[in-house]
């Protein structure tokens, strides 16, 4: 049970090194040998996620292959008093399973089955660890396939797709994560197995599985996941628009948007990006151009042409003296190559880079990016954007080199004055990133004490001893209050007649 | 808070000082859903005062607007501009609010194929138990900030706070509509329903009555018309006021008297053998039972295909109304009703006897 366990636990005796002992001792009594990591050399391979500036090597690393295996961990570990830090692939951006030197971290890569796929209700049951692209291949024979598709896709986990809410750049049309789990089994931090959701199309009660969307591995360990999956579209077209400046490439955006068209896929990058994407891999991306627009249109052929149509007519309209349309796979994937390997492509012109995952209303891009461009001559570091044009999601690429002294700290600046940019605007730090440790500061920005304090609680209610994850996703009120930051009120900073940005 | 909002003010004033007494207030909009859920207790607390639509600017699909307008109007606003909320959700009275709508968290015959409200909330502002104004999610169509608090809003019937005003994902009208009727027998329908939702003809409604199942098209008129052809059956008039009689119940299927139930179960579920009419929508998983079954049978027979069941309208409100939730999961609930509402005095009951 969930209530009064609190009382049970045996008051909190030894150091935290000496509770990591202990549980290293209990688990090894069960756990098959394998599946215990304590070597230094082996522990070394998790001290950092896919935000690498953060490392720590964690104290001890589980790899369950079962729930129930989980379930015991968990129990176990609260026993102890040990934290737990979930891990899926580890491919986060923001710091979310960044290990704890006192601390569990708890991979879920062998919980890596499909479990069923239902073709009749479209819905595929998994274990956490299984990869987002694996789910897609797996329904592939039934015609169907999961919507959600981050740049990630190939090594990122379902588990850490729901931990995080990820998206992708089909999300415009086929929303979230959240938008695409029906249903999950977490476990509890005292080591009960919750469900949520159903394989119904709702289920009674509070939508627990929409608040577990995104919650970081704060709330409870995800041990299942049941997705919708949907027909493969019969029919896709891309086409690719460059234009001569920003405004003009935003402006054939909201265009399309206010036509009543919903494309698939609505992406835009900038001539840095174009020009280190079109370095890196060919794709005939016009490397004049001040920006380009992919658009992904999908459904039935006669949807698909008429659409692709006006799309076209629009993005001429709006200034584009060149637009390219691609219908058969090779084609499409020609075009798409540039966006997805946008940042591997930055990786190879620069020593280092940042990403950052601001959102913004769609109607403020060209002035947001103005400022972008501002705040990077200030900084004295190059970016290059690329973005999710469609839903506003931005990912600034700031370029740096951390083996010169000080410019790590400085592209942190930078980064944090681009998501403060993004809450003034009337957006949010993080479109699809999460906080981790990364954006603990920016989350100051953009929540009053107010909303903090409930997230605090909602955590104790979830995990009344505080031992998943912790430190994670949302700061301390004292942490705001030292920081000094603003809260920005409805997209209002204070003062906003002085000059800041 | 940045301006003066006297609406907003003397609610705060009034939950205050309900809360000083522990008393338990009914969040009231337009009265619509009065019958939904367990019995409504406590001193009414309306929300019409707080109206108008905030922001809404088409090209960015979004609509902000405060709990106590009346859906009609936001409907009437949005449509002027050919955009609508794709969950269709019903009104049932011609008072509804759009708090009221987002509370219930229901949603009409388009749901399989669009998403529920929860789908197209973006963000809220609530007051809670304590009087504080919390704002959760925003106006943006990504955002992972801290957990998301606005999402377990829709369908929580007021038991969480009171929404003062909500953000709304929006959609564009199709270009072209179309109903179809194929008289088919139960069997026939239940294999028609399967292929249309594993299917890719732009389906975006199906009611079967018994006798007959409707199908309806949307998209591109092409792809409209493509999807007739291989359907087959009759074509109903454009102008059929079909769907919005069947999201509003007032089809005569619904007019019948008894208790009305609601089983959400995977589209595919097999045909449950209750005695009683059945209604099908969602292409099978949304079926309406209008049944003198005992509770304890339908829920035993919604929870064997894996649904939930939920005792709709016209049915004792006493005991529990919607399918009870398992006792560690209940305890979650109550802990986060406790975080929101220490008190427990909004719509206490309404929900769950125990919340
Ligand atoms: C090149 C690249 C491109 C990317 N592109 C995108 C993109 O397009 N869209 C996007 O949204 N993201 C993108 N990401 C970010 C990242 O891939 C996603 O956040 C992904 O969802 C993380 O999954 P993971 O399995 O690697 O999780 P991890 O990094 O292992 O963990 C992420 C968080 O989830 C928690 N967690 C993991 N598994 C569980 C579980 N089973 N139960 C509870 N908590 C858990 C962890 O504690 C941590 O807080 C990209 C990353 C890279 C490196």
């Amino acid at each position: 049970m969930l209530t009064d366990t609190k009382d049970k636990l045996p008051p909190s005796t030894g150091t935290p090194a000496e509770r990591l002992a202990a549980l290293r001792d209990e688990l090894a009594g069960w756990l098959p040998g394998e599946a215990l990591v304590t070597r230094p050399e082996t522990l070394r391979a998790y001290e950092c996620d896919g935000l690498p500036a953060y490392r720590r090597v964690p104290g001890l690393v589980a790899l369950p292959s079962t729930a129930e295996e989980v379930a015991r961990i968990l129990a176990a570990a609260r026993w102890h008093r040990v934290p737990v830090i979930a891990r899926g692939a580890g491919t986060g951006l923001s710091g979310g399973a960044l290990p704890d030197p006192d601390g569990l971290l708890l991979s879920l890569a062998r919980l890596n089955r499909i479990l069923e796929i239902d073709p009749d209700n479209r819905t595929a049951r998994v274990q956490p660890g299984v990869r987002n692209l694996a789910i897609s291949e797996a329904a592939a024979p039934h015609g169907l396939y999961y919507a959600p598709d981050p740049s990630s896709q190939i090594a990122c986990s379902i588990g850490g797709n729901v931990a995080e809410n990820a998206g992708g750049v089909h999300c415009l049309k086929y929303g979230l994560t959240v938008n695409n789990v029906v249903g999950l089994r977490m476990v509890t931090p005292c080591g009960e197995i919750l469900t949520l959701g159903s394989e119904a199309l709702d289920a009674p009660g509070y939508d627990l599985l929409a608040l577990l969307h995104g919650s970081e591995g704060m709330l409870g360990v995800i041990v299942e996941i049941t997705v919708r999956l949907l027909p493969r579209p019969e029919s896709v077209a891309v086409l690719l628009a460059a234009f001569d400046t920003i405004p003009a490439a935003a402006e054939a955006v909201a265009a399309i948007i206010g036509a009543g068209i919903v494309p698939a896929g609505l992406e835009m990058m900038d001539n840095p990006a174009i020009r280190a994407a079109e370095d890196f891999v060919h794709a005939g991306y016009p490397v004049e151009a001040a920006a380009i627009v992919l658009v992904e249109l999908d459904g039935t052929p006669e949807a698909v042409d008429a659409a692709a149509e006006r799309v076209a007519a629009l993005l001429r309209e709006h200034g584009s003296a060149q637009v390219r349309l691609a219908r058969d796979p090779d084609q499409r994937a020609r075009l798409w190559a540039g966006r997805k390997s946008a940042f591997p492509a930055v990786g190879r012109i620069s020593p280092d880079y940042y990403c950052m995952d601001g959102t913004i209303p769609r109607h403020r891009l060209a002035e947001v990016l103005a400022e972008i461009a501002r705040l990077s001559k200030d900084f004295g570091l190059p970016v290059a954007n690329v973005f999710h044009a469609g839903d506003g999601n931005l990912h600034p690429l700031i370029l740096y080199d951390a083996a010169r002294d000080g410019e790590l700290e400085k592209a942190e600046r930078f980064g944090a004055r681009i998501l403060e940019l993004c809450v003034a605007v009337g957006g949010t730090i993080t479109g699809e990133h999460g906080v981790g440790v990364e954006k603990l500061d920016s989350m100051c920005v953009q929540f009053a004490p107010a909303e903090l304090e409930c997230f605090h609680a909602v955590k104790r209610a979830f995990d009344p001893d505080g031992l998943l994850n912790p430190g994670k996703a949302v700061p301390t009120l004292h942490r705001c209050a030292e920081l000094g930051a603003m809260h920005v009120h409805d997209g209002r900073l204070p003062h906003a007649d002085l000059p800041r940005f | 808070m940045p301006c003066a909002d006297p609406p907003l003010e003397a609610l705060r004033e009034r939950v205050l000082e309900a809360a000083d007494r522990a008393a338990p207030l009914e969040i009231v909009g337009g009265g619509s859903k009065r019958f939904y859920g367990r019995e409504p207790q406590g001193e009414p607390l309306s929300t019409v005062a707080l109206t108008g639509i905030v922001r809404y600017q088409p090209s960015e699909l979004f609509v902000t607007v405060r709990a106590g307008t009346p859906l009609a109007q936001l409907e009437a606003t949005l449509a002027a501009e050919g955009q609508m909320l794709a969950f269709e959700p019903p009104h049932f009275g011609p008072g509804a609010t759009v708090g009221g709508m987002v509370a219930a968290g229901l949603a009409g015959p388009r749901r399989p194929w669009t998403g529920a409200v929860r789908d197209h909330l973006l963000g809220v502002r609530v007051l809670d138990g304590s009087g504080r104004l919390l704002h959760f999610g925003g106006e943006v169509m990504k955002n992972v900030a801290g957990y998301d608090l606005f999402r377990p809003m829709a369908g929580a019937l007021g038991t969480l706070g009171v929404l003062v005003e909500v953000t709304l994902k929006l959609s564009p009208v199709p270009a072209c509509t179309r109903t179809r009727a194929l008289p088919l027998n139960p069997d026939e329908a239940r294999s028609a329903m399967g292929r249309l939702w594993g299917g890719a003809e732009p389906v975006t409604a199906t009611w079967y009555d018994g006798e007959t199942l409707y199908v309806r098209l949307a998209g591109e008129e092409p792809a409209v018309a493509r999807g007739e052809r291989r359907l087959g059956g009759e074509a109903l008039p454009e102008t059929t006021t079909l769907w919005r009689d069947l999201r509003e119940h007032r089809l005569p299927w619904f007019r019948e008297p008894g208790p009305l139930w609601r089983l959400s179960v995977p589209p595919a579920a097999p045909a449950i053998r209750l005695p009683g009419d059945w209604g099908v929508e969602w292409a099978g998983a949304q079926r309406w039972l209008r049944s003198p079954a005992e509770a304890g049978a339908v829920r035993h027979a919604a929870a064997a295909v894996g649904g939930h069941a939920t005792l709709f309208r016209g049915g004792a409100r006493k005991g529990e109304v919607f399918h009870p939730l398992d006792p560690a999961l209940l305890t979650l609930h109550q802990r986060l009703k406790a975080v929101f509402d220490p008190k427990g005095i909004f719509n206490p009951g309404r929900l769950y006897t125990q919340l």
